[in-house]
């Protein structure tokens, strides 16, 4: 076969290799403008939840437990003071068959696969999402190749990246790792046209409704044992399939009343394609430089139209630091006997904020957790850290600069979140959609997009075109 | 640490290696200047198909799904090297500190 394999050449074919590689057509959910029926999409090309539940009851994926963090809310009560301090509920996801919430979007993905008679599946991701994929294709049958993003250009590579692979490869995946770089995206177009095997990408509707049955389990598990829905649910968020999904479920569970929190750990500064910085972080997913750039344009994923959209479901979203990451990680172990990876912390420490400022009869729900083990380690993370060149200290979380110091709170009142404003993000997802004139069944989609009612939409193409436009 | 450190490869042994996917003047336009100097450059693992090769030989592999693909061999019966890494004392204080704010018996 003569193809042209060169960078250029091989971009040049990416809709038709995604076309065979999705097996489903994305224009036909495109309408008028920038319209695009997201709902539809998922009606018609995803699973229902009764369907979902039976696929990943099969994968032994799911029905999770949840546990009351009675001493995080012990502290967070002494902190906040008289009548504050929500209860802290945690939904256990290390005890899925890869170790994380990612098992869930895997064992649909991989299913559907498997059902249009693909032969393999390929990944891109340097994260759980790889071990998830590799563990389904492992039960289900099928072949699994994980691409991922792992050394910077000295062959230096974070432990925690290490680790995954090493989990993908036990579960006879065929890994190919990468130096820094946008192009993974190239080897992983080459890699679905070399094999003819299913993109089993993130961001497809299969990926999204896997996610729904950990918000419906959410609700469903506070109904029978707490009586009502939780007040709020806190989501680690990076591309924003975690929180879509969660917040579907708990919507399709009929739990509209809870707030639905986005966090991401604060790298702001760091360029996420630089491989001078690569091993400046210490956090390689649920982090802003993935969180922001994916809620404000989401199809800038893998595969035509994202059906991971965080704007629409999201009514707060908040950042914290490495070093409250890391401080929470170690409280978590220390006075709830729950070892667990740093990452999938996120979410928990913000909660811990979160809850020591809700008054005492509210009931607050971190709804993730993931594995840990050598290089999936504070201890080892912090190491690597020191290794190149990152002060860890201990003081005012405040006073950190990713890539420069990581600050271990002096006392757990000094764990803060920071408010990233909503508005904020939905002018700069606006921004992304940006023309002249929208037509009202444009507005009536931004405004879903977005959550935003339609006035509030026309209120702010005013005021961004008072401004000059875009 | 046993650590057996191979110089010579046989047929069907498990091996790691590693290629150039792409030079820097083929590189994506727009990446930062540090990360555009550098080739960007591909590691994976398979059973070696030739007969007897050592290190930096071109070689050929199979991978664990069966794909044959062909690259430079940089070390056989690779293993992970990863670890829990050094005690860290800066981590020391935090289960102490909250234990003592939480009280003697602050299991409820």
């Amino acid at each position: 076969m003569n193809r042209d394999n060169s960078y250029a050449g091989v971009m040049a074919r990416k809709n038709q290799i995604m076309k065979h590689a999705v097996g489903m057509d994305y224009a036909e959910f495109e309408k008028d403008g920038i319209v695009f029926d997201y709902e539809e999409m998922m009606r018609k090309t995803g699973y229902s939840l009764d369907q979902v539940r039976a696929i990943e009851r099969n994968g032994n994926v799911g029905e999770t437990p949840i546990y009351a963090l009675k001493n995080l809310t012990k502290l967070a009560r002494i902190i906040g003071g008289k009548g504050k301090g929500a209860r802290i509920f945690l939904k256990d996801e290390a005890a899925n068959p890869s170790g994380s919430f990612k098992a869930r979007r895997a064992a649909v993905s991989v299913y559907h696969a498997k059902k249009l008679g693909y032969k393999g599946v390929i990944a891109a991701t340097s994260g759980n999402y790889g071990a998830a994929v590799a563990s389904q294709a492992a039960m289900q049958g099928l072949k699994c190749i994980i691409i991922q993003e792992c050394y910077d250009s000295e062959e230096k590579g974070q432990p925690e990246i290490i680790e995954k692979a090493r989990k993908c490869e036990a579960y006879g995946a065929e890994v190919i790792q990468l130096t820094v770089g946008p192009e993974l995206f190239y080897t992983f177009l080459k890699t679905l046209e070399d094999t003819g095997y299913f993109n089993a990408s993130l961001y497809t509707p299969f990926g999204i409704a896997g996610v729904e049955t950990l918000g419906y389990e959410i609700a469903t598990w506070f109904r029978e044992h707490e009586s009502r829905d939780p007040d709020m649910v806190i989501v680690t968020n990076a591309g924003g399939g975690n929180l879509t999904g969660t917040a579907r479920g708990l919507l399709k569970a009929g739990a509209k009343d809870t707030t639905i929190v986005g966090a991401s750990v604060d790298l702001k500064g760091l360029h996420m394609a630089s491989d001078g910085q690569f091993n400046r972080k210490s956090f390689t997913t649920g982090h802003t430089g993935f969180g922001v750039p994916f809620a404000t344009n989401p199809d800038r994923s893998d595969v035509p139209r994202s059906a991971a959209r965080p704007l629409r479901y999201m009514d707060r979203y908040v950042t914290v630091s490495q070093g409250e990451v890391f401080y929470m990680t170690e409280a978590l172990a220390m006075v709830e006997g729950l070892e667990r990876g740093p990452a999938g912390n996120t979410a928990i420490t913000a909660a811990f904020c979160l809850a020591s400022q809700m008054d005492d009869d509210q009931m607050i729900v971190v709804q993730e957790t993931e594995y840990t083990g050598a290089g999936k380690h504070v201890a080892a993370q912090l190491t690597f850290a020191k290794e190149n060149g990152i002060r860890v200290e201990r003081g005012n979380p405040i006073d950190q600069i990713p890539g420069k110091n990581i600050i271990l709170p002096e006392h757990p009142s000094l764990i803060q979140v920071k408010e990233l404003e909503m508005d904020r993000l939905r002018k700069s997802y606006l921004k992304h959609v940006w023309k002249e004139t929208f037509t009202d069944e444009e507005i009536k989609y931004i405004a879903a997009e977005t959550k935003m009612t339609i006035e509030t939409v026309h209120n702010m193409i005013h005021a961004l075109q008072q401004e000059g436009g875009v | 640490m046993i650590r057996i450190v191979e110089t010579i490869a046989r047929k069907g042994d498990w091996i790691r290696i590693s290629n150039t996917v792409l030079e820097p003047h083929q590189r994506a336009e727009h990446l930062p200047e540090d990360t555009k100097k550098c080739p960007l450059t591909m590691w994976v693992k398979g059973f070696l198909l030739d007969e007897e090769a050592k290190i930096n030989d071109t070689v050929t592999i199979r991978t664990y799904i069966g794909r044959e693909l062909q690259g430079t061999l940089v070390a056989i019966n690779p293993s992970y090297q990863h670890t829990y890494g050094a005690y860290v004392p800066e981590l020391s204080y935090i289960g102490h500190q909250l234990r003592d704010i939480l009280g003697g018996d602050h299991h409820e």
